[in-house]
This record gives structure tokens, C-alpha cells and sequence, in this order.
């Protein structure tokens, strides 16, 4: 038993490191891409190739000065930041990074790069984790004590809350073809070839998915609620040093989340096409990591691509296209692959 | 069964007692909706034990019953306090008397 | 171990259940509520019931939670200047909540466990068999129910144009 629980701890740990390292890379490169995007060159000066960058901004944040604004209930004000970081890193404890290829460590079956494998409501928990996202941005407008502040959050969390009906219906269609709320067998049935990807069988889920997931991370073109220039910086406005660093680091996080669940559900997750059929053992395990690596590699380029190139959208277009645009989407992208289901296409 | 069921039904009793106490003896409207939410949870909790003790699921499916029809009067609920604040500018339960006789 | 995870569970359960109902301000109690409603799930997990952990936070941590913190924030009421019923309410307000709690502790004692049979486990699979099987009225019922809830709520804070 301790022996089990050292590798599942091992796993842990190596995860969780893994996607703290992701924030850095990703600051890298939303700003080196923004500025290519932009025809310019973006931070190249401090270490290769701007590498550097981002630890500088650490360095920066940690030595600012963490002020408190007056009049904000202190309790909530520190928890919100809390609240965010601790939602954005428990949910990856579902999604498996790599194939289970029946390799043993120690005497022990490691089960593959998948912390809690035998968790069977696997979706379901990372739905119910990710509702749990709205508490941090809800408090933090509210307590800062500042109008800004409050409608950004406001506006931020029924934002989350509307994307995340098509959200959900969305995975629902994906759910309704796999039989299993857990990941893996999500995944195994995704089976060997290109064409029984989720995104190829059912493309309107797939569209729908990815919308609501931009929207679910605040991310532009559904930003309003923390855009520069428009509510100065929304629910973290009153935030300095390392509480802002922790909304900013939770931001990332989930974005990173967000785009290993779209690979995981609707991109074959570790698979790639033929190769991983006919390998197993440690060749399995690091191939695997690596396709995983790189389609996930893939969205976050994309999360950065759209950022930069799309215009925003204003308050009640996107309450709009959310309502009005995705949820019929998606309530039509069930309704197709239940009749797909019962005729036997699927 | 390593915990036995009365410890949940025990914890159950205590909260729905709790959930009582704040229907019964606050004057904010929220907390009143709230003491309700809880004495629904405790509820829940000692149906999920006893499913389990019985060994049958019926406990759980009414409880995702009970969970549904929590979240349609939640709605309702806080839905009529927007309208009586709007209405009054208060939530105090102990006002709303206009159709005492 | 189980069982040092249900104390824990309980007590936080019973403890945030109390700040719930007993601090004067509304975000307070809200946000205690749901470390309450997460004790509960913790519970769901020990009974064998998985799926139901995950719709507890799924439906009243994540959703109905979240309604009464914007319903809190949105109406900005101020807090009744004394919060304190009148003294006969008080009185039978603790008579009640102490034969409550009381009664149901006592009853919770003498329940006679049952011949040991094994437990099912509540995976969603399960539950949604009982649910298109035997339950299938009361499933499209609360369908039914769910869309007058909407309804109604919208029309009750409709500003008259």
C-alpha cells in the first residue's frame, strides 16, 4: 500500500511541476508570438532569445510591494487568489498525460502518467472542479471594495457560468459515445485511427467545445471582463506582487488545463494513429508523453494565436453568443449523435 | 462498512438541526434560504447512508431527485426575494406582514 | 483511517454548518456553506457514492452557491439593524432546533442496522439505469419542473416595461 501511494505521490509531484513550469513558457511565448503577430520582436534581450523573461517578471512581481487596499474584508480578499490557484491545480489529477503501458516501478504498476486512474466519474469531477473557478473571481470583486472591480467580476462569472451550460452539453455528446466518465477509456475509444477522433465524429461539439473553453478561461475574444482598456483590470485590479501573480499563474494554469481536456476528449489524447497501437512498455509510456506534449503544444500556440488576432467581443454579444449561439449548438450536437447512437453509425 | 451508519445519521440529525436553528431564528431572507439548503443536505445524507446500509441505490436516485428539485426552489426562492426587495428595499422576514389581517 | 476521515469531515461540517447560519454577513455565511456542502460530498465519497459526490459540488457548490453569492452581492441589502427575533420566537426557536436535533440524534441511535448485504456502488452507470428503469416518470417530471422553475423565476423579476 505504501509503496502505491509513493508512486501515486511521485506522479503528483511530477505533474504538478511540470504544469508550474508550463506558466512561464506560456508568458514566453504569448509574448514572443504577440509581437511576431504584431510585426515586431518582442522581449529578446534578456538571456537567449528573451528566454529569461519570464523569471525576471517573477523576480519583479514577488519584490512588489503587497499593498492592501482599505476597506476590503481581509478574509475573502486573500482567499480569492487561493481559491483560484488551488481550483486551477486540482484538476489535472484526471487527465491522463500518458498511455497505461503496463510498466512497473519498483514492483509496482505505474498505471501510466495518470495521478487518481481509477477515479470512475473522471469528467464529472473535473466539471465540478472547474464550477468551482467562479469563487475566486466572485470574491475578488467583492471584496476589493472598488466598482470596477465588482462589475468585472460579476460580469466574469456569469460569463463562466453561461459557457460553461455549452461546455458541459458538449462533453455530454462525447460522454454519450464513450459509455465512461473516465478519461482513459475516453481515450481508448478514440481508437487507432485518425478518423474516430471525437473532433472528426462530431465537429459541432468539437467548435462548440473550443468556443466555450476561450470563454471559460477569460481569454480574448471573450476577455471583456479583465481587458486593459476596458474595466482597467476587472476583478484583479486591487491586486499586487504575489496575489496577482497568483491569478495570473491560475490563468495560465487553467488554460493549460483547458487545452490538455480538448486533447484528451475530443484529440485522441496520448494517441497517435498507428504508432501507438503496436508499441508498448517504456516506448509506449515516452511516446505517448511526447504526442500528448505536442497536441496540447498545438492548442496553447492556438489559445495565443486567436488572442492576438481576434477583436474583442462586447458584454451582451457574447452573453448572446453564448445563450443564443452555443447552447442550441450543442443541444443539436447531442440530439445528432443520440440518433447516430441508436441507429448504430457510432 | 468501516463507518457505521449511525455516525452519518448522527451528523445528519446535528445539521439539519443547525439548518432549523437558521430557519427558525434569523430575520434575513438569505439566511432563511440558506438553513433550508442545509436541512436538505442533511436529508440527503441520511439517504445515501441508508441506501448504503440497505444496499440498494433508490437512496441515491432520490437524493439526485432531491438535488434538482433544491436547485428549482433555490431559483424561485431567491427569485421572489429580488422581487420583495424590490418591492421594500429590505429582506426582513418579520416585514413582510401586508396580508396579515 | 476512513473513520479519521469522517470525523474530520463531520466536524468542519458541523462547525462551518454553524457559521453558516450564525455570522452577520451574508458572503461569510454563503462561503462557509460551501466548505459545508464540500464536507458532505467528502461523506458521499465514504458511502459509496461517487457520482453523487461529484452533482453535490457539481449542482450546490458550483451552481445554486454561486446564485445566492450574486443574489447577496446584486440586492446589497443592509444587515437588519438588530438581527434578533423577538423573544418569544427565541424561545420556541431553540425549543424546536433542540427536539429537532435531539429527536433526530435519538432516533439516529436506535436504528437497528440491517442484515449485512453488500454495497452497491453508485457509479453514474448504475444510477442511470435506475433512472431510465424504474424512475423514468420522475426523471422527465423534473424536467417538467426544472423548466416552470425557470420560467417562473424569470417572470418574478421581470420589470414591468
Amino acid at each position: 500500500m505504501w509503496a502505491e501511494l509513493a508512486v501515486t505521490a511521485a506522479k503528483l509531484l511530477a505533474v504538478a511541476v511540470v504544469l508550474l513550469t508550463c506558466v512561464p513558457i506560456m508568458v514566453w511565448v504569448e509574448r514572443r508570438g504577440a509581437a511576431f503577430i504584431q510585426d515586431r520582436l518582442g522581449p529578446n534581450r534578456v538571456g537567449p532569445m528573451g528566454l529569461l523573461q519570464p523569471v525576471i517578471d517573477a523576480v519583479k512581481l514577488f519584490f512588489k510591494e503587497d499593498l492592501t487596499p482599505g476597506g476590503v474584508n481581509p478574509v475573502l480578499y486573500t482567499l480569492a487568489p487561493m481559491v483560484s490557484m488551488f481550483v486551477a491545480l486540482v484538476t489535472f489529477i484526471v487527465i491522463p498525460f500518458s498511455a497505461d503501458a503496463g510498466v512497473e516501478v519498483f514492483g509496482v504498476p505505474l498505471r501510466g502518467i495518470h495521478v487518481a486512474p481509477d477515479l470512475g466519474v473522471g469528467v464529472l469531477y473535473l466539471l465540478a472542479i472547474s464550477s468551482l473557478g467562479v469563487y475566486g473571481i466572485v470574491l475578488a470583486g467583492w471584496s476589493s471594495n472598488n466598482k470596477y472591480s465588482l462589475l468585472g467580476g460579476l460580469r466574469s462569472s456569469a460569463q463562466l457560468l453561461s459557457y460553461e451550460l455549452s461546455l458541459t452539453l458538449a462533453v455530454l455528446g462525447v460522454i454519450l459515445v464513450s459509455g465512461s466518465l473516465n478519461l482513459q477509456e475516453v481515450i481508448s475509444r478514440q481508437g487507432p485511427e485518425l478518423w474516430k477522433w471525437h473532433a472528426v465524429t462530431q465537429p459541432i461539439g468539437f467548435i462548440v467545445f473550443l468556443v466555450a473553453a476561450f470563454a471559460e478561461t477569460n481569454r480574448l475574444p471573450f476577455d471583456l471582463a479583465e481587458a486593459e482598456t476596458e474595466l482597467v483590470a476587472g476583478y484583479h485590479v486591487e491586486y499586487s506582487s504575489m496575489r496577482f501573480a497568483s491569478f495570473f499563474m491560475s490563468e495560465y494554469i487553467n488554460i493549460v488545463t483547458i487545452s490538455a481536456l480538448t486533447v484528451t476528449l475530443f484529440l485522441g489524447g496520448w494517441q497517435v494513429p498507428w504508432l501507438t497501437a503496436t508499441l508498448s512498455g517504456w516506448p509506449l509510456l515516452l511516446v505517448s508523453v511526447a504526442a500528448f506534449a505536442a497536441k496540447v503544444a498545438f492548442l496553447l500556440w492556438l489559445f495565443v494565436w486567436v488572442r492576438w488576432s481576434l477583436p474583442r467581443f462586447r458584454y451582451d454579444q457574447l452573453m448572446q453568443l453564448g445563450w443564443k449561439g452555443l447552447l442550441p449548438l450543442a443541444a443539436l450536437n447531442l440530439l445528432i449523435v443520440g440518433v447516430a447512437m441508436s441507429q448504430g453509425w457510432m | 462498512m468501516s463507518v457505521p451508519t449511525t455516525h452519518f445519521v448522527t451528523l445528519a440529525a446535528v445539521l439539519f438541526a443547525v439548518g432549523t436553528a437558521g430557519v427558525l431564528l434569523r430575520r434575513s431572507g438569505i439566511s432563511v434560504l440558506l438553513g433550508i439548503e442545509l436541512m436538505l443536505n442533511a436529508v440527503n445524507l441520511t439517504l445515501v447512508a441508508f441506501a448504503r446500509q440497505h444496499g440498494h441505490l433508490d437512496g441515491q436516485v432520490f437524493v439526485f431527485f432531491i438535488m434538482a428539485v433544491a436547485a428549482a426552489e433555490v431559483a424561485v426562492g431567491l427569485a421572489l426575494l429580488v422581487a420583495i426587495f424590490r418591492h421594500q428595499q429590505s429582506i426582513d422576514v418579520d416585514r413582510l406582514n401586508i396580508l396579515r389581517w | 483511517m476512513e473513520l479519521a476521515v469522517f470525523y474530520v469531515a463531520a466536524v468542519v461540517a458541523v462547525a462551518t454548518g454553524v457559521i453558516a447560519v450564525a455570522h452577520r454577513n451574508p458572503v461569510v455565511n454563503v462561503m462557509s456553506l460551501v466548505v459545508t456542502f464540500f464536507c458532505v460530498a467528502v461523506c458521499y465519497a465514504l458511502l459509496a457514492a461517487p457520482f453523487l459526490a461529484a452533482a453535490q459540488i457539481l449542482v450546490y457548490a458550483g451552481a445554486i452557491l454561486v446564485l445566492f453569492l450574486f443574489v447577496v452581492m446584486l440586492l446589497n441589502a443592509p444587515l437588519p439593524a438588530t438581527d434578533q427575533p423577538r423573544q418569544l420566537q427565541r424561545v420556541f426557536g431553540v425549543a424546536a432546533v433542540l427536539l429537532v436535533g435531539l429527536g433526530g440524534a435519538a432516533l439516529a441511535l436506535v436504528a437497528a442496522p440491517g442484515p449485512a448485504i453488500p454495497p452497491a456502488e453508485g457509479t453514474a452507470a448504475a444510477i442511470g439505469r435506475l433512472l431510465v428503469g424504474p424512475h423514468l416518470f420522475a426523471f422527465e417530471l423534473v424536467s417538467v419542473l426544472l423548466l416552470a422553475a425557470l420560467v417562473g423565476a424569470m417572470v418574478l423579476v421581470k420589470r414591468k416595461a
